[in-house]
């Protein structure tokens, strides 16, 4: 497609943006927080998930209890929306004040931004509880290989666990061909949401991994490899899978959610899940049946970091570093990790954590369907993001215009 | 409605040739139609957008011109126009919701069924939901077009002399059924056949209930042109402008196609009234139908509602229950006060969209009716393009103009995006009935010495009472089941019960999609009840008004 000469020098060509304009220095933290008292803040994130939902209401009482900061939660269907509105007012020549303070944002949508110079920044490593955050374990610093720079602030870590109903299936799948055998002998009960979806993207580059011999190639851009000899077991592998698949592959859920209410159906007996902590999660809120275990493949699953990113022209950025330094607070991260309230991975390090907050994590029951970190095993990273793109495109002329 | 239309056209056009600026694409070339050219679904989701479109519009049409034709005057035609309000006041994605439900192989009807007369202990594996063909979608569309178009041909009904036609062709021995077609519908068509295009146009461009019930591999064009607008690649919002200049091809030449079809039936029509069969024994079998067809209509779109009303209560329900293992509150305690927060304001903007658009086609018709000259051809076409360009393409021009005016974010830029889309709607719900009005009484007042104004006020403004609140609670509900518009013009900052429940529905929670499904009906379900119910209150010792 055209598509790539145009997307590429976007994604690829990073040149760094310059620092924008702001009133306040990130390193001067009471400055910030001075300036932040009374600001509201917009946060734009996705409103699809109402345990989400309410654990950003919470941040907002803690904010608005500690300084002074109004958060506002904009409930998305889709981060691309507010990518849309600060591009309408870079174009519009609204540099000031802009509607979106602050993003949930991944990978694809980052660089993106970044490249078109629309984030502030560099702030995230200022922030003071950026002292507990495990840079060295975990992927905080990159977003599917792109170097964030301190243009956004990581909030939860994420991991490809495999959801399965063990009413129907007992024993975890160990690896990409077990799960091919089992769907071969059990047609009709298993699917993935339809790239380019997020979720169905991440399932076909976690077969990638599986199948391919030499991981490294996948870290660097896919216009330096032989892209059809790379992937040529992926498509062998989904040629033999999709006949098997939930409607033989003719549909697919469109969402992630979507796909975890087909498993609460009984339409489906494996799903895949990027929150080790959603099963049991979704079990807690009633959305998904308790018989729901998880899985990781034996040779390790994908992970990633989820982080906020602040807009170039945002007239409450204090607020916005405010907002985003509490949620990477001990108190919040483990919050965010009970599998009652969210079951996200925290982002923080136990080791630079202080005693009576290690204890408190160390205390904290993972819930039900929640693998321990030792269960989740070696975590592999991301490939650039430029795979993400090219093998979307490939299944969708493959599998996606079947008719 | 120039300004608007111009500046969001401009805003789809210039992209669809590669000029993006703030995404620091500037080049001009034809590459976003060659990218388009080489998306390997095109062609079949092109197809699919024409199909589904005509077939659903074709459906509905014929469906409600059977229950008109065999039973309007009768006291079960009393009841379906009773349950109207309800069936127009569900939002489209709320009824595609409750379908999908309905139908699908783990859905109610399957669970009702299971295991006892089916024998399935797990849901068979079939494809009844997104379907190939777009069946289920199509069944969606019509279910939720015909109430609309029954409500058209109610209010066009008062101005088209329907029951002294009848009298005459029943008196001339034709057959109720036919009789109805050869002397009334010519009259009807003509003042409905506005709202038909508009059934036609939005039949092809919907976006959410292609979403939950259409096909997706591929999807119909408009799907796609979403997909690729929300693309985190910059360049593909290209490929999309591309498309939805394509999509508003295709529309217009859908359009034309129906305007031949029109002309066709017309000469036909004729040479069969002319021919004067009086079609005695077809009510036999074409009541019955019409019936059948009014009582989908009515029982999806209920069954829909009932569905989301039991998913807001629900505690674990898994296949094959046919109930909840357990009703609660959780979700509206959860919902409700975020829920009841929005009402306000999704109420506010709809009051005053709704009360500006009926200033403005009012004062536009009784200007057109005093200088006797109708609306050009352009003209209409300015006002419908809103309604025939798909959202997502023509949104994004539109913000960019607002924020040109520095109006950023908050009530106003909504109200006035709003706007841009009630106007249509009041515009074509009032127009025809409004030009029908027998200008007679206007001239026997001003025979007696009335003013032009008083003639406005004082006749016709009173006469067409049931017009005139029928086109505003079309113009609230479609206010408040506005999501686009009122995200990106409000900058996110203005919450209604549509925004959250659309945030809410994209993770598939059915119990928070209920709250909301439930809330929203609500909110736009009181002024059609209203709209029904005052012209009654009215007129209750004016028997010449009861149309």
């Amino acid at each position: 497609m055209t598509s790539l000469k145009t997307a590429l020098p976007l994604v690829a060509a990073m040149s760094l943006a310059a620092p924008a304009w702001s009133q306040t220095d990130p390193s001067d933290w009471e400055a910030v927080t001075a300036a932040a008292e009374g600001q509201t803040v917009y946060w734009h994130a996705w409103g699809g998930s109402t345990a989400t939902n309410d654990f950003i209401a919470w941040i907002g009482d803690k904010v608005a209890e500690e300084h002074g900061v109004t958060l506002e939660h904009v409930k998305l269907s889709d981060t691309g929306d507010a990518v849309t509105r600060v591009l309408s007012e870079k174009q519009a020549g609204a540099d000031e004040d802009g509607a979106v303070d602050l993003i949930w944002i991944n990978g694809p949508n980052f660089a993106a931004m970044k490249e078109a110079e629309l984030l502030f920044g560099p702030f995230a490593e200022a922030l003071p509880n950026w002292q507990y955050v495990d840079v060295d374990g975990k992927t905080v610093q990159t977003d599917f290989t792109v170097s964030t720079d301190g243009y956004e602030a990581p909030w939860a870590m994420a991991q490809v666990v495999f959801m399965h109903d063990t009413a129907d299936l007992e024993a975890p799948l160990p690896s990409a061909e077990s799960i091919l055998e089992w769907a071969q002998a059990n047609p009709g009960r298993f699917t993935y949401p339809q790239p380019p979806d997020f979720l169905g993207t991440t399932f076909l580059k976690q077969t990638l991994i599986e199948l391919t011999d030499d991981n490294e190639i996948l870290s660097k851009p896919e216009s330096e490899a032989d892209f059809q000899a790379v992937t040529a077991p992926l498509w062998d592998y989904l040629d033999a899978l999709t006949p098997v698949l939930w409607r033989q592959g003719q549909a697919y859920p469109s969402t992630g959610p979507a796909q975890l209410q087909l498993m609460a159906d009984e339409e489906i007996d494996l799903a895949i899940s990027f929150s080790p902590g959603e099963a049991s999660t979704a079990i807690a809120n009633n959305q998904l049946q308790p018989s729901v275990r998880t899985f990781v493949l034996e040779d390790g699953t994908l992970g990633n970091a989820s982080f906020v990113a602040i807009p170039y022209n945002s007239g409450s950025k204090e607020g916005a570093m405010v907002v985003a330094n509490a949620l990477m607070s001990p108190e919040a991260q483990l919050r965010a990790q009970d599998p009652d309230i969210l079951g996200y991975g925290t982002v923080l390090s136990m080791e630079k954590l202080p005693e009576a907050d290690r204890a408190a994590f160390e205390a904290l029951d993972l819930g039900v369907a929640t693998l321990s970190p030792a269960e989740l095993g070696t975590v592999q990273p991301e490939p650039h993001p430029s795979w993400m793109t090219r093998i979307g495109q490939e299944w969708i002329e493959r599998y996606g215009v079947v008719q | 409605m120039l300004g608007p239309v111009a500046a969001g056209l401009a805003g789809t056009l210039i992209p669809a040739f590669g000029y993006l600026p703030a995404a620091g694409l500037t080049e001009w070339s034809l590459d976003p139609f060659r990218s388009l050219l080489e998306w390997p679904g095109l062609v079949p989701a092109m197809r699919l957008s024409i199909t589904t479109g005509l077939l659903a519009t074709m459906l509905s049409l014929a469906a409600v011109t059977l229950l008109f034709a065999g039973w309007s005057g009768t006291r079960a035609f009393r009841l379906l126009e009773r349950l109207l309000s309800p069936l127009l006041s569900v939002p489209h994605a709320a009824m595609a919701f409750g379908l999908a439900f309905l139908i699908a192989p783990s859905g109610w009807i399957s669970r009702a069924l299971s295991p006892w007369v089916t024998g399935w202990e797990r849901p068979p594996d079939l494809l009844i939901v997104q379907d190939g063909w777009g069946l289920a979608m199509v069944a969606g569309l019509v279910a939720k077009e015909m109430p609309f178009l029954m409500l058209m041909g109610l209010a066009a009904m008062g101005q088209a002399d329907a029951t002294r036609r009848m009298r005459v062709a029943q008196a001339a021995g034709y057959g109720r059924v036919t009789g109805w077609l050869k002397t009334v519908f010519p009259a009807i068509y003509a003042q409905i056949r506005l709202p038909v295009y508009v059934v036609l146009a939005y039949s092809m461009s919907v976006v959410d209930v292609a979403l939950i019930l259409g096909p997706s591999t591929p999807p119909p064009l408009s799907v796609q042109v979403v997909r690729w607008m929300a693309d985190p690649d910059l360049a593909m919002r290209l490929t999309a402008s591309a498309a939805a200049m394509v999509q508003l091809g295709l529309v217009v030449a859908a359009l034309l196609l129906w305007r031949c079809g029109e002309w066709a039936v017309a000469r036909i029509g004729l040479a069969w009234i002319a021919r004067g069969g009086r079609g005695r024994s077809a009510d036999q079998l074409l009541r019955p139908l019409g019936v059948v067809a009014g009582g989908f209509s009515a029982l999806t779109v209920l069954g829909g509602i009932a569905c989301l009303a039991v998913w807001s209560l629900a505690g674990f329900w898994g296949f094959p229950d046919a109930l909840p293992q357990g009703l609660d509150l959780r979700s509206w305690a959860r919902h409700g006060p975020s829920a009841w927060g929005s009402a306000g304001d999704t109420a506010l903007i709809a009051a005053i969209s709704t009360g500006l658009a009926l200033f403005l086609v009012i004062g536009c018709l009784e200007t057109e009716y005093r200088r006797g000259r109708a609306l050009t051809q352009a003209g209409l076409w300015l006002v419908y393009l809103p309604l025939v360009v798909p959202q997502i393409a023509f949104l994004p021009g539109l913000q960019t103009l607002f924020l040109t005016f520095g109006l950023t974010a908050g009530m106003v830029p909504v109200i006035t995006a709003h706007l841009v889309f009630v106007l249509p709607y009041v515009f074509l719900s009032l127009g025809d009935p409004w030009r029908a009005w027998e200008p007679q009484n206007g001239v026997v007042a001003r025979a007696l010495g009335t003013s032009p104004a008083g003639v406005l006020w004082r006749i016709r403004l009173p006469m067409l009472i049931r017009p005139i609140l029928t086109a505003t609670a079309v113009g609230i509900a479609v206010s408040v089941g506005q999501y686009l518009p009122t995200l990106l013009a409000g900058g996110g900052r203005v919450a209604t019960l549509t925004t959250e429940a659309v945030a809410l529905a994209s993770g598939g929670d059915r119990r928070a999609i209920g709250v909301y499904g439930v809330a929203q009906t609500m909110a736009a379900m009181i002024p059609f009840a209203a709209a029904l119910l005052i012209p009654t209150l009215l007129w209750r010792n004016r028997r010449g008004m009861h149309g």
